[in-house]
């Protein structure tokens, strides 16, 4: 039961994770049917650039948490004025690769500015105070996590459901000329969803950071991991990508926990694949009218 | 008129001059004022460039005594001639290939065992005196050649492996050992030798084997499994930043078992990625700078503060088991050199199999440190077991 009760704790932690990742998929995807597949390297600057304000540079904590996400977004904005207007513009679907491509070159950067070695965030509250639910130790970070996980989810999906802002952010993806003709400046809107997605990414990377080693690589497998979340969520739901998050992170921790860590990856992708094959649409999407 | 260099009459007889001036240096025997080239191809740049510096240290210093008494065989100096692997073995190989064209009497290697594990087959091949002073994979020495060129003056995995869970019984009274081990080649041969020690010593069995990857971030489940499964110790094998993870997890879920490491922990950062845990992971070093030090250790490190004015004391000396295995290792291989009354690698390795003269070294008294079936200097009586106090690595008691 321990064994149980602890990987549903580390689970919750790391599927929180996951979904904040994911969550940028999904604004993106929502408003603009593209995504930054990079989202990974934007979570790393997040961490990265986190570290050097306060650590390296000796800044206070809080202005150091809002430059780094600061320029996330920042980051997000570049990522859609670069990598993937000039080709949605013309028609074509090298976004996809045009994003990946721009991550490799931010790993890069990073790398030569920051330096190959890993970097530990130094101990703080949150990492070293614990409180004991049902026998399992929960650092305050880890159930901090999932809090603000959900709630921005929570938040995004009341954002597109219930404001006049939210509707017209979705207004741009069923007919773009429409929302044009109604006022709705359609690009200003694409570019503000991907900066709010590197937004996300970055409040990932400056969460994680005290629980992970920091260096340029370290978003790459998160990238893959929070991209297979938000499909098999269903990329169309807020809330549906979150808890997908979750499941997967707590399915990831529970396979460790019961059969040992070779199968991790072998079992957790292996289920991604069965999921999808009897819901293609993900666990919580639906099916896309396509209107003609 | 179209003129090709071919064409060129006066470039071709120069070009025929010069190769002709070559061929005939090359066939001139060696004058005995002639330097005699070692060769040293580690990790000069990247993430393991420390352990590069070391090693060149420690090379360095050795190569200075050496040549202060008057060199070798009849007053030829020797010469350091270094290459950067930058930690990849297709860079290690060329750099060796260059080497062996500067003709070099011997290659001393780095930190990277696969790096190593590239290199020997080729200088056993060239037959060239391969000279291992960082890298433990058990293979390198242990390759099945014969005659074998590798040499080594460090820890070995095989023997690193015992050490480890002896240690964990003596200074723990560890009876259920669980293994929390890197998802790579290197985490695979120690668990091969881990199970061979545990089955060949009654006192200490294993309780579980868990494996992580490189940026796995949360290691609770599998440090849980090895709770459940009776573990009373952790044996730890990875580099600096996933093994940092396994402490973050173990002090996560607040598990006070006590971890004893191999030495990868002593690369990189590890007080600062580990946290506040770091200190209670006790590793196997061969060599340590702190504490009481024999009439060699004081010797070399009045040395290392006069030639490098940053180092002030042991605290200033990084990757210390670089330097002192290097610094050993090349004083032994002059011996052989010495013996051999050439530079002829056969020559060489023969004489450094059965080396009349006891040496002796920074870690040891070594007296026939090697023989024709063991070419490591090094055994498990010759680790000692530390820990970090701050980012110091001071021995245990």
């Amino acid at each position: 039961m321990h064994l149980v009760g602890s990987a549903i704790i580390s689970g919750l932690g790391l599927g929180s994770m996951y979904g904040l990742l994911a969550l940028g998929f999904h604004l993106t995807h929502a408003v603009s049917r593209t995504v930054n597949f990079a989202q990974g390297s934007s979570m790393m600057l997040g961490a990265v650039l986190c570290f050097t304000f306060w650590v390296t540079l000796g800044w206070p904590l809080p202005a150091a948490v809002i430059l780094a996400l600061a320029a996330c977004a920042l980051w997000g904005a570049i990522v859609e004025r670069v990598a993937v207007r000039p080709f949605v513009a013309r028609g074509s679907n090298s976004w996809l690769i045009a994003t990946v491509a721009l991550g490799i070159v931010l790993d890069n950067v990073v790398q030569f500015a920051f330096g190959k070695d890993p970097r530990g965030m130094p101990p703080g509250l949150l990492t070293s105070g614990a409180i004991t639910i049902a026998g399992v130790r929960v650092q305050y970070l880890q159930a901090l996590i999932p809090v603000v996980g959900l709630t921005l989810a929570g938040g995004l999906q009341v954002f597109f459901a219930a404001s006049r802002h939210g509707k017209a952010l979705l207004a741009v993806v069923q007919n773009k000329d429409a929302a044009r003709l109604m006022g709705i400046r359609v690009e200003r809107v694409i570019e503000v969803a991907f900066a709010f997605s590197g937004l996300l990414a970055g409040i990932a990377g400056v969460l994680v950071a005290p629980l992970f080693t920091i260096s340029s690589t370290m978003g790459t497998l998160f990238g893959i991991k929070a991209f297979a979340v938000a499909i098999l969520g269903g990329i169309e739901s807020a809330s549906g990508v979150v808890l997908a998050g979750l499941i997967y992170g707590v399915a990831e921790a529970l396979i460790t926990a019961l059969l040992g860590s070779t199968y991790t990856q072998i079992v957790t992708f292996a289920l991604v694949i069965l999921a999808l094959a009897l819901r293609p649409n993900g666990l919580f999407g639906r099916a896309a009218l396509r209107k003609v | 008129m179209r003129r090709g260099w071919l064409n060129d009459h006066d470039k071709v007889a120069r070009l025929l001059a010069v190769g002709a001036a070559l061929a005939l240096c090359a066939m001139t025997p060696a004058f005995a004022a002639d330097p005699i080239k070692i060769g040293h191809v580690a990790a000069l740049s990247g993430a393991s460039a420390q352990s590069g510096e070391a090693i060149t240290r420690g090379l360095s210093l050795a190569i200075d005594e050496i040549n202060a008494k008057g060199g070798l065989l009849g007053g030829r100096m020797l010469e350091l001639v270094q290459r950067d692997d930058e930690s990849t073995p297709p860079k290690g190989l060329v750099a060796a290939r260059e080497l062996l064209a500067d003709n070099v009497a011997a290659i001393f290697a780095g930190i990277d065992t696969p790096v190593s594990m590239a290199i020997v087959p080729l200088l056993n091949k060239e037959k060239r005196i391969y000279m291992g002073v960082w890298a433990a994979g058990t293979a390198i020495t242990r390759n099945g050649a014969n005659p074998n060129y590798a040499f080594r003056v460090s820890a070995v995995d095989a023997l690193v492996d015992v050490k480890l869970l002896k240690f964990a019984h003596q200074k723990f009274g560890s009876t259920k050992a669980g293994l929390a081990l890197i998802n790579n080649p290197w985490g695979q041969s120690n668990e091969k030798g881990l199970t061979a020690a545990s089955e060949a010593d009654s006192s200490i069995k294993i309780a579980a084997v868990e494996k992580y990857e490189n940026n796995d971030v949360d290691m609770v489940p599998q440090l849980t499994r090895l709770k459940d499964a009776g573990a009373d110790a952790i044996i730890l094998v990875a580099n600096a930043a996933p093994a940092a993870q396994v402490m973050k997890s173990r002090e996560r879920m607040g598990w006070t078992a006590p971890v004893v490491s191999h030495w990868g922990i002593s690369g990189g950062r590890f007080p600062e990625l580990a946290g506040p845990t770091a200190g209670e992971a006790v590793f196997v070093q061969t060599y340590s700078f702190f504490g009481k030090q024999g009439p060699v250790g004081e010797r070399v490190l009045v040395a290392l503060e006069k030639k490098y004015p940053q180092i002030k004391g042991p605290q200033d000396i990084f990757a210390p088991v670089g330097t002192a295995n290097a610094y050993d290792a090349m004083h032994l291989l002059a011996l052989g050199i010495a013996q051999a009354g050439s530079t002829d690698p056969d020559a060489i390795r023969t004489a450094l199999e059965d080396l009349k003269t006891p040496y002796e070294g920074l870690i040891k008294t070594y007296k026939q440190p090697f023989t024709l079936d063991n070419h490591d200097a090094l055994g498990p009586d010759d680790y000692i077991m530390v820990h970090y106090e701050g980012d110091k690595i001071v021995p245990v008691n």
